[in-house]
């Protein structure tokens, strides 16, 4: 398939793979941020091809894994009200929270409905004015504008049974957090491709030269991932620490002005709470109180205090890259995909989940 | 809408609860309308059951049909309900002979959809070439089901030259798909996700029978296990087999046959092809050395086949899939359904 095909050629990930293996002198522990990737990576089996001194550390960015556990819980007790219609994106359904998931909550009668736009979301507002209709907005700045535009969309056709849970996070902060954390040792990133088409590049350069680290913003097909590590490899064996595009098929310098225009109007940037990780100041984004109105949290009067969350899951030590999921003890025993200690073992996206889908319980990774 | 038969001409216009009730309403929905688009499919024993004399080894499998939308391109929860038991009982190594038929309907079902899905019954099952023996008509009141449920049981005939079991998969088996994957699956989900593809997808839904029996006159016991990918997709299929067995599977990626528009739906919607159900492909285990023989034969029948992988005595009770960058992949049972994902 067209656009497609190209970035999953074989013969060409031979010859990309042939000239890491003849870069590459000595061990680099590089993280792939974006859950995207690690899906990619994990999928295509490129571990597997890789030379023996590179390791792939796998980042935190999966916003389901992120999600904080008390605003899926919030997003529960709202579902479960009964003139509420709760939308949300397919792989939040089976996260667990304290007690449930939204998938258990639909099975005692709550109405969830799964969505691939929260413009989507409006519509069903707008065809059920006797009810209230809740997105759970989460996502990195990927899903932002998209979220923002859906409060934008109703207030500007008067829909005022519509709002959003929002739970945003954002990826430099994170990025950050990550090299400051003293026991972090990466050498190197692949920044998220989709979060810099809608942010560009800009936010990278002071990080790269403060942490003296290459980033470079990769795509998501096998040959993207490829080629990202080929770029940091080659910029690590120089000693060299640029913000490099490998996806500039997609990310333009500037990134989508138009995508965050709408989000500078609906969103402020606030501290965040990341689970697993804990709060990271500047990391998320919070509705502004001209849309207060369609903010989940004030019309419901949802609490915003994130309990500490009790859990055998050490979701936070593999999201900042301290620990591989087979390292676990837990890990393909206690926690499965079918009863999931931790988000990182729910989405796709999550490291533990990957590996187990496919890479199996029984291949030392 | 254009039935095979003249359309019934009743003085209702939806199902309501009294046309379950066994009383003049039901005998009015049965005789007048159900009996008479299923005509000569029906071999209405007018008593409580049917009787069937045999002395043959007999292949039996049930089967409940929940699709939602009703109608979705390709094909309806009508000749879905027939194809999808027909090729159970095909897939035991049987020519299915006769099926039940239970329809439990919701308060308020259209009786002009009432009666397409009927009409695509009998459709079905002309094609398949199988007799409604017996069958049963419930109504539930509105907001207990889903528009129409149906319930259907096949029995056939074991073909006297199949030799069909898991147990006779061996190593070393060549296994071959007869057509591309994840149709029935990505036609339904474009339509129930409210998606708009600017090639419309049809679900693959048909009848197997005639096909199978063609291989199995051809191979005989050669044919070691043949069997549908339906819910779950071959993924789930390849692992309940690598579980039986006792052996491994071994998939490669690129054999594995996508129809481009149905890769480029799955892409979007973040879905993986090998766990997409399918209503009209089969799996074939035969021994290596025939596979492009059964190959050519099954392209003569109509089918593209492919040899997607083997059996092999390595990574017991797993499926491992070679990629394309050269690494591996497992392929593993999905705890349930899938999720699409957010970005």
């Amino acid at each position: 398939m067209k656009y497609l095909k190209e970035y999953r050629d074989p013969v060409l990930a031979r010859k990309i793979l042939d000239e890491i293996r003849r870069t590459v002198t000595r061990p680099w522990s590089i993280m792939e941020v974006c859950g995207g990737q690690t899906h990619s990576l994990v999928k295509n089996g490129i571990i597997d091809v890789l030379p023996s001194e590179i390791t792939m550390i796998h980042g935190p960015g999966c916003p389901v894994c992120v999600t904080p556990i008390h605003l899926i819980d919030a997003a529960i007790d709202l579902a479960m009200r009964p003139n509420v219609i709760l939308c949300s994106f397919g792989d939040m359904l089976r996260v667990p929270g304290s007690n449930q998931n939204l998938l258990e909550a639909k099975a005692q009668g709550a109405d969830v409905r799964i969505l691939y736009s929260p413009l989507e979301a409006v519509a069903i507002a707008k065809d059920n004015p006797t009810k209230e209709v809740v997105f759970f907005a989460v996502g990195f700045e990927t899903t932002a504008p998209a979220n923002a535009l859906s409060l934008v969309h109703a207030k500007r056709e008067g829909i005022t049974n519509y709002s959003i849970l929002a739970s945003h996070v954002l990826v430099p902060p994170a990025i950050k957090a990550v090299i400051n954390d003293p026991l972090s040792k990466i050498d190197g990133f692949l920044a998220a491709g989709h979060v810099c088409t809608i942010m560009g590049n800009g936010q990278y350069y002071p990080l790269a030269s403060e942490y003296k680290v290459p980033i470079v913003v990769t795509g998501f097909e096998p040959i993207d991932v490829i080629q990202g590590i080929l770029m940091v490899v080659k910029q690590l064996e120089l000693g060299t620490h640029e913000v490099e595009n490998q996806y500039s098929r997609i990310v333009r310098e500037e990134g989508n002005k138009e995508a965050k225009a709408i989000i500078e109007q609906v969103f402020e940037v606030s501290d965040q709470v990341w689970r697993g990780i804990g709060e990271i100041p500047s990391s998320g984004y919070q509705i502004q109180d001209k849309f207060k109105a369609y903010d989940a949290v004030k019309k419901f009067g949802i609490s915003v205090d994130a309990p500490e969350e009790k859990t055998e899951c050490i979701s936070g030590e593999i999201m900042k890259g301290l620990k591989k999921p087979s390292q676990c003890p837990h890990f393909g025993k206690k926690c499965t995909p079918e009863n999931p200690l931790g988000a990182p073992m729910v989405s796709s996206e999550g490291a533990c989940a990957a590996y187990y889908h496919f890479s199996g319980t029984s291949i030392p990774n | 809408m254009q039935l095979s038969c003249p359309t019934p001409k009743l003085d209702f216009d939806v199902v309501t609860l009294g046309h379950g009730s066994g009383g003049l309403l039901t005998h009015r929905l049965l005789n007048q309308g159900v009996f008479e688009i299923l005509g000569d499919v029906l071999v209405n024993s007018e008593h409580d059951g049917a009787c069937i004399v045999t002395e043959e080894k007999m292949a039996m499998s049930t089967d409940s049909f929940i699709v939602s939308p009703i109608f979705f391109p390709g094909g309806s929860i009508g000749d879905l309900a027939v194809n999808g038991t027909v090729n159970d009982v095909a897939m035991c190594g049987a020519k299915p002979l006769y099926l039940t038929l239970s329809l439990i309907i919701e308060e308020g079902l259209a009786v002009s959809e009432l009666w397409k899905i009927v009409d695509d019954i009998a459709i079905a099952c002309r094609k398949a070439g199988v007799k409604i023996v017996t069958g049963d008509t419930k109504v539930v009141d509105r907001g207990s089901g889903d528009k129409i449920f149906i319930n259907t049981t096949g029995v056939g005939s074991y073909l006297p030259k199949a030799k069909i079991s898991p147990s006779r998969v061996s190593k070393g088996d060549a296994i071959i798909l007869t057509d591309s994957i994840a149709n029935h699956g990505m036609a339904i989900m474009s339509k129930r996700e409210g998606l708009a593809f600017e090639s419309e997808i049809k679900s693959d839904s048909r009848a197997l029978n005639h096909s199978v029996e063609s291989l199995i006159n051809a191979f005989e016991d050669q044919i070691h296990l043949v069997t549908d990918p339906t819910r779950g997709g071959v993924a789930t299929v390849l692992n309940e087999i690598a579980s039986k067995t006792n052996l491994g599977v071994e998939l490669t990626h690129e054999k594995v046959p996508v129809e481009d528009q149905v890769a480029g739906a799955c892409e979007l919607l973040g879905l993986d092809p090998l766990y997409v159900a399918n209503e009209g492909v089969y799996l074939i285990f035969c021994p290596d050395q025939l596979a492009e023989e059964v190959q050519e034969n099954l392209k003569a029948l109509g089918h593209r086949p492919a040899m997607i992988g083997k059996m092999v005595e390595e990574h017991l009770k797993q499926v491992i899939m070679d990629t394309p960058m050269g690494g591996k992949r497992v392929i593993s049972m999905l705890p349930g359904s899938q999720l699409p994902r957010i970005c």
